[in-house]
């Protein structure tokens, strides 16, 4: 048992300065470390396939390290989800798509797949299947139930997901979701495309995120060929990261209350959202980001007056944004939807591994920029703020404190950007490397994993999503509650489809 | 002569109600659109939305009945001969001996019950969840609305709008009461659920799950839609013009009065209709919806307001 706790054992800086050793295991050490994450002693980053076998991302949560592990297959490999619920979503997922199945999982049931892609092991040679084979949710049983079916196709304007609810009257009895409707098959398109091409397809795996894809993948990259970003660069990533941040927070602190029917601070958090995306725009020239960040640096450094620019936003979010904090607490109508609803409870959210704010505000206080830090976090002073009663309401407040912190590290920033160059030509070579990226979005830690291939190619290559740890901790969220407020926690989890379906 | 004025009159007043309906959604939502900081739609983009639906295709389901075909227009006619009973710019009109309160309750109350089956009849989880919400909540509503007509009922001495009106508006009036001021504050309750307002429907979410009224009529389209949106701007109309005839009666022309008390009729008229939708657009824009399960405790307290109203009234008449 002890060996492979010890197998787990490279430090942030290791991941980040230099390619990740591969560590192929056998039988007995694979379901060790599984019934490792059983026991909850280790936290599962990621579990994924590629041509060579499954991959698992390991991290202690007492030191923080990390370890990648392989398990080399081509047909089958001992499921992780039996011993460890996370693991099971993940397992279903390589299954559709690499056709490796999970021996002894509790649940084999396609997950991405809806019975179209008709891919199986080797992956990428697809032929789409339009027939729809029937999918068994999962049964609830007891009197007077009933079911609504929510989805794909939403009344608003969503991204595509399918919801089942069992209810009695208005209480949900149980929740599942139905995912995949967003499949775009990145895994195949990564595969040996170029870094150039796989750094844009990386930026668009999930739009809201494209800055922490694109960054979390050009981490992979550096990393794979061992190379030192120039410092300048860094901290324009941090930037870009951070008005990332602001500009989501700022987008769902609204929403949220917009599901209560609020529609003042959606208005009022919306005109926010818009100014930073504005200044994202006048400094950088994409009011996303897309496409600034890239394997070696950044795309364009800031606009001779993009300082101040800046610095304008970060004046104008502080005047305004303090009377919509103190509207939000003092309007007990909103109050009295947001507390209590949709409790996660830090148990849950500790053995899931959550990220972002739905782990934080269940007493998860996991950071990637401070959990496994990386520049330009390790030289800025910021808090991660925590809270454990983890409803609809701690989610907004850990929104509320990430936006304060947001705006003190933009300040940071900008007041001690070095000067020097922006880009540095990637090295040659680097054939069979691996790489390992980590960076925190909005919504929780990226994880990006990269080999590289022949002349400056992408050999394969995977990106996790945090919400692949989030979705099924909403399905436990809305239990007891009332299916009136499933948007409420829905909007609160505001987990990513695309990022998720890949 | 005096006959045909009266129709005359009568049919001005109907066509005068239907014309406005789609205008006070309108200003409703314009009002809170700018008091979010947008411009927001035209106040007339409402007659436009109908002229589309009425323009459009109907798309019905497979297993729609007949009773879902007939729904609409069911529903149109009873809020629009309710909304025209209501004592707009002037009372005494033809058919005001039929404007009796408890009649415009049971008007509504058999528009809702159709619309309650016609939700259920697609078989639809939605229609379903929409239906049984807004019946809970009408079981709730409905006797508030009804003791606040006994209140009303028992300071006037009848049950005709018409002359409930002309009582409290007076010569000689019945001054500042307890009563009345407990079923103004029921009234407005009501008028807030029964039109599913903020904080007890959303009239404009997108989200399915929390919808009442809309979830009740999604499967409608075409001019069975525009029936349904035009009954339901009716309804808003009404209970707008109700509290108005009821609380502020100042302006409303009498039977008999010249033309000119009647053009001033419909000017105050049209302004009181403008106070009570900006009051409502303020009220929208302040406050969070509730949880479908508080709606109970909110009505509630129409209810009591209702029933004590009434009960203060056998008290002393005085109150």
């Amino acid at each position: 048992m002890a060996d492979i706790l010890e197998c787990i054992d490279l430090s942030s800086a290791d991941v980040r300065s230099a390619p990740i050793p591969e560590r192929a295991v056998g039988l007995m050490e694979w379901v060790a470390a599984a019934e490792a994450l059983g026991r909850d002693t280790v936290e599962l980053m990621g579990l994924w396939a590629s041509r060579r076998g499954v991959h698992m991302a390991l991290r202690r949560p007492g030191t923080g390290r990390l370890g990648l592990l392989t398990y080399p297959t081509d047909s089958s490999f001992p499921s992780v989800g039996r011993h460890h619920a996370a693991a099971q979503r993940p397992e279903r997922a390589i299954r559709d798509i690499y056709g490796f199945v999970a021996e002894g999982a509790p649940d084999l049931r396609p997950w991405l797949d809806h019975g179209r892609l008709g891919v199986h092991h080797p992956p990428g040679t697809a032929t789409p299947v339009m027939e729809m084979p029937a999918y068994d949710f999962l049964p609830a049983e007891g009197e007077s139930l009933h079911q609504v079916p929510v989805g794909p196709i939403h009344a608003g304007i969503i991204e595509p997901g399918h919801f089942r609810f069992t209810a009695q009257g208005e209480t949900v009895v149980r929740l599942e979701e139905r995912l995949g409707y967003a499949h775009k098959g990145i895994g195949s398109l990564l595969r040996g495309a170029p870094i150039a091409r796989g750094t844009m397809l990386a930026g668009r795996t999930s739009g809201d995120s494209t800055v922490a894809y694109a960054w979390a993948f050009s981490q992979a990259v550096e990393a794979a060929h061992g190379m030192t970003v120039p410092d300048r660069a860094l901290w324009l990533r941090g930037l870009m990261a951070e008005l990332e941040r602001l500009a989501n927070h700022l987008g769902d602190i609204g929403a949220i209350c917009n599901d209560a029917a609020f529609a003042m601070m959606h208005a009022h958090c919306g005109v926010l959202r818009e100014r930073v995306l504005r200044a994202a725009d006048a400094v950088f020239g994409h009011r996303l980001m897309q496409d600034m960040i890239r394997p070696g640096g950044v795309a364009r450094d800031l606009r001779a007056d993009g300082a101040a620019l800046v610095s304008d936003l970060l004046g104008d979010i502080r005047a305004r944004f303090g009377a919509l904090v103190r509207l939000y607490d003092n309007s007990p109508s909103l109050l009295d939807r947001t507390v209590g609803t949709g409790r996660l409870s830090p148990d849950l959210a500790a053995r899931f591994a959550a990220g972002g704010f739905v782990g934080r505000a269940s007493g998860r206080a996991f950071d990637a920029r401070r959990g496994l830090p990386y520049g330009p976090y390790d030289r800025l002073a910021f808090d991660v703020p925590c809270r454990s009663d983890g409803d609809v309401n701690a989610r907004i407040w850990i929104r509320i404190e990430e936006v304060r912190q947001s705006l003190a590290l933009v300040e940071q920033i900008l007041d001690s950007l070095p000067a020097g160059p922006v880009f540095a030509d990637l090295p040659e070579g680097g054939s069979g490397a691996m790489g390992l990226g980590l960076v925190e979005g909005f919504r929780g830690d990226i994880l990006a994993w990269i080999e590289i291939g022949p002349e400056g190619t992408i050999a394969e290559g995977y990106l996790r999503d945090p919400s692949w740890f989030q979705w099924p901790l909403l399905e436990a969220a809305i239990e007891g509650n009332i299916i009136a407020d499933f948007p409420l926690c829905n909007k609160s989890f505001n987990c990513s489809y695309s990022g998720h379906d890949l | 002569m005096a006959l045909i004025t009266g129709f005359a009159i009568q049919g001005l007043q109907m066509l005068l109600v239907l014309a406005l309906a789609p205008g006070l959604v309108g200003l409703v939502r314009r009002i809170k659109a700018r008091l979010m900081r947008r411009p927001g739609p035209p106040i007339r983009q409402p007659y436009r939305d109908l002229l589309r639906l009425m323009r459009k295709e109907v798309v019905l389901a497979e297993n729609a009945s007949w009773l879902f075909r007939a729904t609409p227009y069911l529903v149109f006619a009873a809020s629009w001969v309710a909304a025209a009973l209501v004592p707009t710019f002037a009372t005494g009109l033809q058919f005001s001996w039929t404007a009796d309160l408890i009649a415009i309750v049971a008007l509504l109350g058999s528009a809702r019950f159709f619309l309650a089956l016609a939700g259920m009849d697609v078989g639809t989880s939605f229609g379903g969840i929409g239906s049984s919400r807004e019946m809970m909540f009408a079981s709730m509503a409905e006797p508030a609305m009804l003791l606040t007509v006994f209140a009303l009922s028992l300071v006037a001495g009848s049950t005709q709008l018409s002359t409930v009106v002309q009582v409290l508006h007076g010569p000689p009036g019945v001054g500042l009461r307890v009563s009345l001021g407990m079923a103004l504050v029921s009234l407005v309750i009501v008028a807030i659920a029964e039109n599913g307002r903020i904080p007890v429907d959303n009239p404009a979410t997108h989200l399915e799950l929390t919808m009442v009224h809309e979830a009740m009529v999604l499967e409608y389209s075409g001019r069975h839609l525009a029936m349904i949106e035009l009954a339901a701007a009716l309804k808003l109309l009404l209970y707008v013009s109700l509290i108005a005839c009821l609380f502020v009666p100042w302006g409303i022309a009498r039977e008999g009065d010249p033309p000119v008390a009647l053009a001033l009729g419909i000017g105050t008229y049209l302004l009181k209709l403008a106070l009570g939708g900006a009051a409502l657009a303020v009220f929208e824009a302040s406050i969070a919806k509730m949880r479908v399960f508080r709606v109970p405790d909110y009505l509630g307290v129409a209810l009591m307001l209702g029933l004590l109203g009434t009960l203060l009234l056998f008290v002393s008449r005085a109150l």
